[in-house]
């Protein structure tokens, strides 16, 4: 388990040396740095006048070398100054993560018991009426992706009936403006583990040691509550951790789209303006959430499930 | 000046009566499908399945509309209407000016909406099932082998899938659709000067897996028979190459040409793809590769791409179709995000994601959600369309 768990560590900090590494070329493609020599000097400066601020400002050392210094200064906590929001880098990422943190946190706490409960429900007794049903709305939900149920909910629930308000704060939650983001954003996933969850429950269910209880007498409820429900939690797992680099995404989009200015909201604005260091902040930031669920999902599901422990 | 409206019933109606041709389509290819539907195979089976019915007209819906666009839209996709008041007018509302009624509204610029929606799916459905159909075509010559061989190619390739998965979408697309990246450069080559810039030198790789794996096919499967060989491979290569200098390089002699923005768009979303259909692959590959036939095929003495491409690929088409069909959806999705943000093609273009993106500020006015609501369910109903069609495939698949 400790050599699995330590590979793995050493695969991630490779991929996530490689992926730094391509963002940090691709912002500081020559292009860019014409522009932000432009923004931050003068707009009208000549060819020379660029090339000039860009050498005194460092952006003409090799790239290797600037990488490494950023590299070294990133595992330090130093991320650089942004020049959009004239503030340091680390300061910023960390308060618009927390607010995005809190998005994240009720988004789970609204889409995971939710799916499990639909799959589990549709995968008990497979091919039922309830089966179907709560299959086709499974496969509606993951039909739809936020920027339309975004859309949806505001037209239904904000601009024609005025129960909530299509545009969030962070700094004034209340449930009139919250619930549209969460819900938004919780029912795109939600309908993903619900037929993974399915899935797994209907595979469960039609196992040789749940005829056994059966046959044994053991109540329905019995059976799937304490016999069924434990096994066919391990693949959804996987897909519940998984599900965060895909709430990545999400999060741009609802955090744009409400107008709440969370961590998905600076990203766009990082990039909307050339904001090299934020955006490689953004990046280290989305890159080790990518990873680290992986990781953590690798890990969990071999300690959830033994056949694979022993291997 | 005020202007009229059509009654909610005739919207109802008219809304129908306006894709008359796609309902002839649609019942012209179920009858078809329903005569022959035994020498039809899995797609036969698909008149069993109620779920899977449901997605296929969905589908063929969107197809047609596609075909027939220019048929079904009232307007140009970009023209608009000067008539003083039509702004944002409801859906139902009557251009005096020329009598057209813009039977699902108009936008902020005076545009009829259905018929942007309509010239709009013919974007969707053209660039999404494209960019799948190539992403396929990489995901399948690089996941064979890495499933086959395994060892040291499989680790490689892995890495790579791994690395492209673990980027975050969103990041990828704000990082390679900026005006700054895809400016080409020219670089002079004495007889021509060759653009080139990062969106141009992926689409320059993508694009060649066509033709590797064309050519990979032929020449496992006729190798026997060079002259025939020859043909194919001389055929191949021509025409995919012809097709190639215009699409990635923009040749004016080429049958087809890209915006530099299709381009991008395009190789951002085989890019953002393929990684996930080369897992599948090889996933299909390390199963299928323990079964006897292989291993008969093996002793027979064929060898390794010929086992991979005529013995493993067939008998992986089940799921594959299936996935294939789930990846369409995801990719529309896709292009829907990259419109969303304004990334994606041009802001005039009307395809789906960007119109929602233009119709997004004035939703929340009870007057004018009318903008971006039409091309979300536009695209939302395609999608769920694909969905659908791909679980009735999956249904029926497992049947047997």
């Amino acid at each position: 388990m400790f050599s699995f768990i330590l590979k793995r560590l050493g695969v991630m900090v490779l991929t996530a040396i490689c992926l730094t590494f391509i963002v940090f070329y691709l912002v500081n493609l020559d292009p860019n740095l014409e522009k932000i020599a432009k923004t931050q000097g003068n707009m009208r400066m000549t060819d020379e006048q660029v090339e000039s601020w860009l050498e005194s400002n460092g952006y003409r050392e090799p790239l290797i070398k600037r990488y490494g210094e950023w590299l070294i200064n990133t595992v330090q906590g130093d991320m650089g100054y942004s020049l959009r929001m004239q503030k340091p880098v680390t300061g910023e990422l960390g308060q618009r993560l927390g607010y995005t943190g809190i998005l994240m946190f009720w988004v789970m706490v609204v889409m995971v018991p939710m799916a499990l409960l639909i799959g589990v429900l549709a995968g008990m007794r497979e091919g039922t009426k309830l089966d179907r049903a709560l299959s086709v709305a499974s496969i509606t939900t993951t039909s739809a992706p936020e920027y339309v149920t975004g859309i949806i909910f505001t037209v239904i629930f904000a601009s024609t009936l005025g129960w909530l308000k299509g545009v969030s704060s962070v700094n004034n939650i209340t449930i009139e403006n919250f619930t549209l983001p969460v819900i938004t954003m919780a029912i795109y996933g939600m309908g993903y583990i619900a037929r993974m969850t399915r899935a797994s429950m209907v595979e469960v269910m039609s196992s040789q040691y749940i005829r056994t209880a059966r046959l044994k007498g053991v109540s329905f409820k019995n059976i799937v509550v304490k016999h069924a429900l434990r096994n066919a939690l391990i693949a959804p797992f996987t897909v519940i951790m998984l599900q965060f680099p895909w709430l990545l995404t999400g999060v741009v989009i609802v955090e744009a789209m409400f107008n709440y200015k969370g961590f998905g909201w600076l990203l766009v604005n990082a990039a909307a303006n050339n904001d090299i260091d934020l955006l490689l902040g953004c990046s280290v930031v989305a890159v080790f959430v990518v990873l680290s669920t992986q990781l953590i999902s690798d890990i969990g599901y071999a300690y959830l499930n033994p056949r694979i422990r022993v291997n | 000046m005020e202007n009229e409206y059509i009654s909610t019933f005739e919207i109802f109606t008219t809304s129908i009566i306006r894709f008359w041709p796609t309902w002839s389509a649609i019942a012209v290819v179920l009858i078809g499908g329903w005569i022959t539907r035994s020498k039809l195979g899995l797609f036969g089976r698909l008149f069993d399945s109620p779920v899977g019915m449901t997605g296929l007209i969905i589908v063929l819906f969107w197809i047609f509309t596609a075909i027939f666009a220019d048929i079904i839209a009232v307007m140009p996709s970009d023209a608009a209407s000067f008539t003083p008041g039509i702004k944002k007018g409801g859906p139902g509302i009557i251009d005096a000016g020329n009598n057209i009624i813009m039977i699902w509204g108009a936008d902020n610029l005076a545009r009829d909406i259905f018929s942007r929606v309509v010239w709009g799916s013919q974007i969707v459905l053209i660039i999404a099932p494209a960019a799948t159909a190539v992403a396929y075509m990489v995901g399948i010559t690089l996941g064979l082998p890495a499933g086959y061989f395994g060892g040291r190619i499989d680790t490689v390739l892995s890495f790579l899938a791994n690395l492209i998965l673990a980027f975050p979408v969103i990041l990828l697309f704000y990082l390679l659709v900026t005006p700054e990246i895809r400016q080409p450069v020219y670089y002079d080559l004495g007889l021509f000067s060759l653009p080139w810039s990062i969106p141009i030198g992926l689409a320059g790789f993508f694009f060649l897996f066509p033709i590797i794996f064309l050519c990979t096919l032929w020449l496992t499967r006729f190798d026997h028979a060079p002259k025939k060989l020859a043909m194919y491979i001389g055929a191949t290569v021509i025409i995919g190459l012809w097709i190639y200098a215009g699409l990635v390089f923009g040749a004016d002699f080429a049958p087809f040409n890209l915006e530099p923005n299709e381009l991008n768009v395009f190789a951002a979303v085989v890019l953002g793809s393929s990684p996930g259909v080369f897992r599948i692959v090889r996933g299909l590959t390390l199963d299928i590769g323990t079964r006897d036939y292989v291993a008969a095929a093996q002793t027979r003495g064929e060898r390794p791409w010929y086992i991979m491409l005529w013995e493993i690929l067939p008998n992986a088409r089940g799921p594959l179709i299936v996935d294939g069909c789930l990846r369409i959806g995801y990719t529309t999705i896709l292009l829907g995000t990259l419109g969303f943000f304004g990334l994606g093609l041009s802001p005039e273009s009307p395809d789906w994601g960007s119109m929602i993106n233009h119709g997004r500020p004035f939703v929340r006015v009870a007057s004018s959600i009318h903008l971006s609501l039409i091309p979300a369910l536009a695209l939302m109903t395609l999608v769920l369309g694909l969905n659908l069609l791909a679980d009735g495939l999956r249904e029926e698949s497992l049947r047997d």
